[in-house]
């Protein structure tokens, strides 16, 4: 038996790098410090939904087939495609990622990460108006305001209020966990909750009673000291539970509501009782906040990129932080989802220019999102075929994009039998990333951590990087056939 | 009699127990559970004759499913139903893009009716009427 420390967790984009992990007999059998998806990735690996071997679909069966005939039927799809889509990125390490630039540029086909169904919108209003941000340790160390936009951490990143913003503790600003706690037991009355400790946080969090400020009014708790927590959001979700405000916005007003609070911020005076179902003391109340903390951040999730305005809304979102960094100091930073989608961002930019959504098929590389994502390509019914890795568009992509991806020959690299290796027509079992291989990873402020291989992979089973280094080398040799046939002919 | 029927705004969104359901694997029955499902507000489902954990069936213009409805206990949301991400909520969210990529996975005009006969397909057999496969 033994113990890993400081194992970085590869699930969400908070990248939490303080993970304990128990070994026995080459397995992991005890998670420490892991919220719950962490807990269920790390001992959740070896299922039975883990593919053991390639498979390739005959008759409409998956049939188990040796590597490399796997590998031959993989690269002769994608060599002869005329424009194939290479999706996912996000789960893997950026060394993976790299020799998935070289083999779209190779196939010349569309090279696009998850960003497109998540944070590309930010992508593109950053593109425009730039953007304010800052690491999550000087968060964690210095930020006394934060505001959570359309994201609910505790269901989506579940340690990211603990391990880096309201409930923990930094150098100069105080966790707001006993405040918080306080507030619990008195919601909670003559209950016990004296043993709601950290861990029991982490677990199974318990919830004070506070009520909508659409419903109540406007609570005094935005005058207390210390960090501050509001949440905007169409819903209370987990998180507005445990905000200091929580206001509820009608779903897609988030622009409205924005432009509202950047016009109070401005010292204007709205001539309407209520912007986006809220009524403007509420909005008031909040601007007064944003601009007497000292140093405040607004994170934001897909409630804004998703919502009606999508791109538009960060615009007026970054907008908001330049306003109101002239009257005290605020970031803003998108709450990334994959563990390593700021990775796969990165690393395409590196190499090709752009983030996402990278059209190779002129022979270099072009971006217009709205033209050459995979969506756009799929929605149009243009792709002849697919490759997908570590991700599951199956199951994030709305069904008109999935059907065309279904009608053309789909090549899936993945541990699991996911949605979209179920209707694959190739399918490559992996080693998990972050638990079985090693590498490199971006978190959600786009700090670069190492990720550590914890044990070995079954036997057979490779490395993202591996298969897709001999799906390259083979389609290099088909092309060279090719040509050579060509010059033969000629 | 004709069945009533809501129009409501459709969000999909996460939920913790899809994040714990998906890392446990696509095909477990705990993302199953936790995508398979709707998310209604409790006045809405006396309006339509709903109880809580009976089936629902919930059509926009891209199409229609069968989902567990289940009751929103942390805060009222009149004419909001939120299904969690996965491949029920994604047989009927909008695919328009706006021209820049992006779906509308939020926001998209729906109507819900009771249908408490109507079971709720699994993975599987959702693919195989979508898709053939
Ligand atoms: S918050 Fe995210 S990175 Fe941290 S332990 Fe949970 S899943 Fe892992």
């Amino acid at each position: 038996m033994s113990i890993v420390k400081a194992v970085t967790c590869p699930v969400c984009g908070s990248l939490c790098d303080d993970i304990e992990l128990t070994v026995e007999n080459n397995e992991v059998v005890k998670v420490k410090n892991g919220c719950a998806m962490c807990e269920s990735k790390y001992l959740g690996y070896k299922s039975e939904h883990r593919i053991r071997t390639p498979l390739v679909r005959k008759d409409g069966k998956f049939v188990p087939v040796s590597m490399d005939e796997a590998v031959h039927k993989a690269a002769e799809i994608l060599a002869n495609a005329n424009y194939p889509i290479l999706y996912g990125w996000s789960s893997t390490n950026c060394e993976a990622q790299r020799v998935g630039v070289e083999l779209a540029e190779e196939v010349g086909g569309v090279l696009d990460n998850t960003a497109v169904v998540c944070h590309g919108p930010s992508i593109l209003s950053v593109q425009e108006v730039g953007i304010p941000t800052c690491t999550l340790g000087q968060i964690r160390h210095r930020a006394d305001l934060m505001l959570y936009w359309g994201c609910d951490p505790w269901s989506a990143h579940p340690r990211h209020l603990e391990r880096y913003t309201s409930f923990t503790e930094g150098r100069f600003e105080d966790s707001a966990w006993k405040a918080y706690l306080q507030k619990v037991k008195a919601a909670a009355g003559k209950k016990k909750l004296v043993s709601a400790e950290r861990l029991e946080f982490v677990k199974s969090r318990p919830r004070p009673q506070t009520q909508a400020c659409t419903i109540s009014g406007p609570p005094q708790t935005l005058k207390k000291d210390g960090r501050k927590l509001i949440v905007i959001d169409v819903r209370k979700s987990m998180t507005a539970e445990m905000a200091d405000y929580f206001i509820q916005v009608e779903p897609n007003k988030d622009y409205e509501v924005m432009q509202a609070i950047r016009a109070l911020v401005r010292d204007h005076e709205l001539d309407v009782d209520k912007v986006g179902g809220i009524p403007v003391e509420y909005l008031e109340e909040v601007a007064d906040a944003l601009v007497n903390c000292n140093f405040g951040v607004i994170f934001f999730g897909m409630g804004l990129t998703q919502s009606a305005g999508k791109f538009r809304n960060i615009d007026v979102a970054i907008s908001l932080i330049r306003d109101l960094n002239r009257r005290t100091k605020f970031a803003i930073m998108p709450m990334r989802g994959h563990f390593n989608v700021a990775g796969a961002n990165i690393v395409s930019t590196w190499q090709s220019g752009y983030p996402y959504g990278v059209d190779f098929s002129l022979g270099y590389p072009r971006y217009n999102p709205g033209e050459t994502t995979c969506m756009d390509v799929l929605l149009r019914g243009e792709s002849d075929a697919s490759l997908v890795i570590a991700a599951d568009p199956g199951a994030t992509f709305p069904k008109r994009a999935v059907e065309h991806m279904v009608k053309t020959p789909l090549i899936v690299i993945d541990p699991h039998m996911n949605a979209t290796a179920m209707l694959a027509d190739i399918v490559f079992p992996s080693a998990f990333v972050g638990i079985e291989v090693g590498g490199t990873a971006y978190r959600m402020d786009n700090v670069p951590l190492p990720l550590k291989k914890v044990v070995e992979p079954p036997a057979g089973i490779l490395p993202d990087e591996e298969i897709l280094k001999r799906i390259l080398e083979e389609v290099r040799i088909i092309k060279a056939q090719k040509m050579a046939k060509q010059a033969e002919a000629a | 009699m004709v069945q009533p029927k809501l129009r409501v705004t459709l969000l999909t969104g996460r939920t913790i127990e899809q994040g714990v359901g998906k890392e446990q694997g696509k095909s477990s029955h705990g993302y199953f559970e936790a995508c398979s499902m709707v998310y209604m507000d409790a006045e809405d489902m006396k309006k339509l004759g709903v109880r809580n954990n009976t089936n629902v069936l919930v059509t926009t213009p891209n199409g229609s499913v069968v989902l567990k409805a289940v009751k929103y206990t942390r805060g009222s949301t009149p004419g909001l139903i939120y299904i969690p991400y996965g491949p029920w909520a994604n047989a009927i969210v909008s695919d328009s893009t706006t021209s820049i990529g992006m779906p509308s996975f939020k926001g998209t005009p729906a109507e819900v009716e009771a249908a408490p006969d109507k079971p709720v397909l699994s993975m599987k057999e959702l693919f195989k009427s979508q898709f053939g496969r």
